[in-house]
């Protein structure tokens, strides 16, 4: 039987590349190694149905779904984006690099908004390393060196579940050979999540009060704990100087970040004053942290955004060149402002994970879905484009969480297009309909 | 392809011995050619300077930038260069551009074009990142790259070196650079990036890296060694250890003399520093801190194993990016700046910090006059490389002020004049009258470079070189540059023409057409490695990424697809 080694999963941000993938007549029987996010996501067997046909609503929202030709569907898409005055395209995070350079190019053409999903996880993130910059360093190297693991607003156990065993907690790298024994583990977090069960200190901070906490931390750091109040963040205070301890005791600290920072109360500000925190502790003793991505690539749309159009999110190509302004031309921002009167969407769920306002607004305007599966999205989109699974069905890049990128890999053939494929048949397309190479 | 002759040109091509002669320039195929036929396309020069294609020999171009680009959206709206930098909206040809010292991919290719260079070589790159900076040179249009490894604080090379096994460091040299795709070995503050994971570095050549039995000096002796002993066609490319502390004029001028022991295996220097500017520091502190131009000058002038780039400072800001991570820690607390950090597994470290340079700061003027003064205190142009470590020292497209102040005393005593007192007595320029000629000028920006590098195609206008061509809009024979400054360094802000491989790509200033460029890259390892020596270094690199790496050996190396269009080369076995 043949096994594919190596392999890339697809899923979440630790892009594990080491899963064993058995293929018999083209399809996968048995997926070795993975956890099982990632054996569910590389067998395909979602929750979601597959998309099987391109489909279109003939006469609007209230129409059924009609199965047309790949080439009818991107038609349609193109004539919907060159009649639009406001375009807006977001997603593109659970597929290739390769992809996202023709989203980008796309939304050039048609001068339209680009965002990703990290307009509702980790944008904020991307803030803060505006404001303060991004102390980082690789998986491997935080396996090898790091002594104290701080889960912060983050459950890698349910989201990440193989982060521990492969790159954290329980790794064992060259300076921490004896795995778990050579670590300490805090988890700071309002709820007592299952990753906390197994942490040597658990802050179970009030909701919200994260900036409060690390900025307490900074206090203490340097050397103003006498200021500090008996509480702080809903804690004792005894316990904020336990980890300050633990901090400054270790020889190489990491903080992995999860949603818990980005999206409460303080957003960038939160993650902002992490990276103080850290320029601080750097003073003494080594001290980074890694953003704890949930799309496999999102990361990888960042990426990709930053070199092909110097920003890594909420682009605006309105003007011909590329504006940038989270808060105005992120996805939320504009849809709820209605501003926008086309969408298309890829390798995403908005229709899930967005605010009811910008749901309503989508449901008014023409919508352009490509993915491979269905999903709450399809409900109100009018063109629906089926796409191969990248790293499953086609070959491309992906950047794990710590910026690293890998290639993923074709496990079984198809005759679904790819996510590139699509996206370069409407440009091409939009490029006819303009008639003028586009400009 | 169809031919093409450039005709009417004042051509200088000092490898060939031309310095402004009123030489035809044919092509064909992409390459110079002796004569074509009547049919060729005629470039009318018109009276005008002909260069080779400029060669970068050291910028940073892809890779790190890209967390640089995500750290400032300010920047990419800051447009101190007129028609060089800034947002521009897309075109029916071009993508839209943005920025100044971090550029996007699109904006770095059209305007290294404009300024009519044609190559550039990515200065700093671990293996294990290398796929994404390919992934950024095949996005970066019309210019060939090639990039340099890191490899001064690689585990493997300092295993190695300690075990005495030069051997496994040559295999695992060729290796690496197979593995990356790339050309040459760049060596960051030896040893400095490891300890760095730990928060220390080291404080000069001798010390004891933490966690391996070996000192930079070892590290530095080792790879050169090892180096030449592939004979790969670049030497090993050094930035010293110390960078930017002043007094660390010392462990520079140690660091050239222990190069003195090692052969080069080819006619080229054994080794290149980089950005000396940073590293020609005398005194104890910032307040008796002053230029050593002079000792690094007197040691060049007596030695002929080593070659050098400038580093020169540009005025404004700057966005540094170096593997040298304890050095970008230091700058992000001295200024308070944002900070971003990045310890590569096993390989190296790498920060990121936003400057600002103010000639209102003696200590910035004096950087600024330092880099001036390595440039005119050595007397031999084939020793010395124009560059501003873009954006480190300055973003590319000010090249065209700086290489004006190396022809013009008057310019640099007009910037001068502005410098606070504090400067005159740490700097030797106010006393420098030499003008670079336009001869010495080609040399440092194209010939010199290409020959530093080992690359025989680039730099030149001789049959068989690649045809890539610049032609300003400057009459060498009737333009005085020391006076007429301004209008020399418009001329060469926007080429003429800009031919890369015997296609026009700019044209007046404009982009013409986005041909892609080749990625070069060095092959030592195929022929130059015996298979007995691949297994043992395979076995022990099995064993070292089951242990350490967090990726599998068989994702690691740079696949085919994110190199459509290499040009291999294999050194000959010695
Ligand atoms: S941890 Fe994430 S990447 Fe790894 S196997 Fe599970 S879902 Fe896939
Ligand atoms: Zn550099």
């Amino acid at each position: 039987m043949p096994v594919i080694k190596d392999v890339v999963c697809t899923f979440c941000g630790c892009l594990c590349d080491d899963l064993e993938v058995t293929v018999e007549d083209n399809k996968i029987t048995k997926v070795g190694k993975a956890c099982k996010l990632g054996r569910a996501k590389t067998m395909g067997m979602f929750l979601h149905e597959r998309i099987e046909k391109p489909m279109i609503r003939k006469n609007g929202k209230d129409s059924e779904l009609e199965e047309c030709s790949y080439d009818e569907a991107i038609t349609k898409a193109a004539e919907i984006l060159v009649a639009a005055k406001r375009p807006m395209s977001y997603g593109w995070c659970s597929t290739s690099c390769e992809a996202i350079e023709k989203a980008v190019v796309l939304a050039e053409e048609t001068g339209s908004l680009l965002d990703s999903t990290a307009n509702v996880c980790h944008g904020p993130s991307a803030l803060a390393t505006q404001e303060k910059g991004a102390p980082s360093c690789s998986l491997g190297t935080a396996k090898n060196y790091a002594d104290l693991i701080i889960f912060w607003g983050c459950n890698p156990v349910h989201a990440h579940p193989r982060h521990q065993t492969r790159y954290s907690t329980m790794a064992k790298g060259a300076f921490t050979p004896n795995g778990k024994k050579d670590k300490k583990m805090v988890v700071v977090d309002p709820r007592n999540t299952d990753t906390a069960k197994k942490a040597d200190l658990l802050l179970q901070l009030k909701p919200g009060s994260d900036y409060v906490l690390i900025e307490s931390l900074r206090a203490i750091v340097n050397g103003h704990a006498d200021i500090l109040p008996d509480e702080i963040a809903g804690l004792p205070k005894a316990k904020v100087m336990e980890l300050a301890d633990m901090c400054k005791a270790s020889k190489f600290g990491i903080i992995y970040f999860g949603m818990g920072i980005t999206q409460t109360r303080g957003r960038y500000k939160s993650g902002d004053n992490v990276a103080s925190l850290l320029s601080d502790l750097n003073q003494t003793n080594k001290f980074v942290m890694i953003g704890m991505r949930g799309h496999y690539n999102v990361t990888g749309f960042g990426q990709v955004a930053a070199w092909e159009a110097g920003f890594p999110m909420a682009i605006d190509f309105s003007r011909g060149s590329a504006y940038y302004n989270p808060g105005e031309t992120g996805t939320n921002d504009v849809l709820m402002r209605r501003e926008v009167d086309a969408f298309i969407t890829g390798a995403a769920d908005p229709g899930a994970h967005f605010p009811q306002e910008s749901i309503k607004h989508l449901y008014k305007i023409p919508a352009i879905q490509v993915d491979g599966y269905a999903n709450p999205t399809t409900e109100f989109s009018d063109v629906v484009i089926p796409a191969a699974i990248a790293g499953v069905e086609c070959d491309g890049t992906a950047y794990r969480m710590d910026g690293q990128p890998i290639r993923m890999k074709k496990l079984i053939e198809t005759t679904f297009k790819t996510d590139e494929e699509i996206l370069t048949e409407i440009i091409a397309k939009v490029r006819e309909l303009k008639g003028n190479g586009g400009a | 392809m169809a031919e093409m002759v450039i005709k009417n040109g004042v051509v200088y091509d000092p490898k060939n011995g031309v310095d402004g002669e009123r030489n035809e320039i044919c092509i064909k195929d992409g390459k110079i050619v002796d004569n074509v036929g009547a049919g060729a396309k005629v470039v009318d020069a018109e009276g005008c300077l002909v260069l080779p294609g400029g060669v970068d020999g050291h910028t940073h171009c892809a890779g790190k930038i890209n967390t640089a680009r995500i750290m400032s959206p300010h920047d990419m709206r800051y447009a101190p260069v007129a028609g060089l930098s800034g947002p521009e909206p897309r075109t029916k040809l071009l993508r839209p551009q943005v920025g100044y010292n971090t550029p996007n991919t699109h904006g770095i290719g059209y305007r290294y074009s404009k300024l009519g260079y044609t190559t550039i070589a990515e200065a700093a790159i671990t293996p294990m990142m290398a796929r994404h900076m390919h992934e950024e040179f095949e996005s970066i249009p019309i210019l060939d790259k090639l990039a340099l490894v890191l490899l001064g604080s690689n585990w493997q090379v300092m295993q190695y070196i300690q075990d005495g096994d030069s051997e496994m460091l040559k295999s695992y040299m060729a290796w690496a650079l197979l593995a990356s795709r790339g050309y040459g070995v760049k060596i960051v503050n030896p040893g400095g990036g490891s300890n760095w994971t730990w928060g220390k570095n080291v404080s000069g050549l001798d010390d004891k890296v933490i966690d391996f039995d070996v000192t930079p000096a070892d590290i530095l002796v080792g790879l050169a060694e090892a180096n030449e002993a592939l004979n790969l066609p670049h030497s090993i490319h050094v930035h010293c250890n110390n960078l930017g502390i002043p007094g660390n004029i010392t462990t520079t001028l140690a660091t050239m003399k222990l190069l003195e022991k090692v052969k080069a295996s080819q006619d080229r220097q054994v080794m290149h520093l980089t950005h000396m500017q940073f590293h020609s520091y005398t005194g104890t502190s910032w307040m008796d801190f002053a230029s050593g131009s002079d000792q690094i000058a007197d040691y060049m002038n007596s030695h002929d194993h080593l070659t050098f780039d400038m580093g020169q400072m540009i005025f404004g800001p700057a966005m540094t990016m170096t593997a040298d991570g304890p050095t970008e820690y230091r700058n992000a607390r001295m200024f308070d700046a944002k900070w971003s950090n990045y310890d590569q597994e096993l390989e190296d470290a790498g920060g990121i910090v936003p400057l600002s340079y103010t000639p209102q700061h003696f200590a910035h003027a004096t950087m600024w006059s330092i880099g001036l003064e390595l440039a005119l205190l050595v007397k031999d142009p084939w020793k010395v490389m124009f560059t501003t470590d873009n954006p480190n020292g300055g973003a590319f497209v000010n090249y065209p002020e700086a290489q004006v102040l190396l022809m013009s005393d008057k310019k640099r005593q007009e910037v001068i004049a502005g410098f606070p007192d504090m400067t005159m007595d740490r700097i030797s320029l106010p006393n420098i009258d030499r003008e670079l000629d336009w001869g010495e000028m080609t040399v440092m920006t194209r010939s010199m470079p290409a020959k530093m590098l080992g690359l025989d195609v680039k730099g030149h206008l001789g049959a068989g070189a690649d045809a890539d061509v610049a032609i300003y809009d400057v009459k060498p024979d009737k333009v005085d540059v020391s006076v007429e400054h301004e209008a020399v360094k418009k001329a060469l802000s926007f080429a003429k023409y800009t031919i890369k491989g015997g296609e026009i790509v700019v044209q007046d200033g404009e982009i013409m057409a986005l041909p892609k460029g080749k990625v070069y890259w060095v092959n030592a390892y195929e022929n130059g490695i015996v298979q007995a020596e691949k297994d043992r270094l395979m076995t022990d690199l099995e064993e070292r990424f089951k242990k350490y790496y967090s990726i599998q050996l068989s994702n690691y190396m740079v696949e085919d697809a994110y190199v459509p269009r290499p040009v291999e080369i294999r050194p000959e076995v010695a």
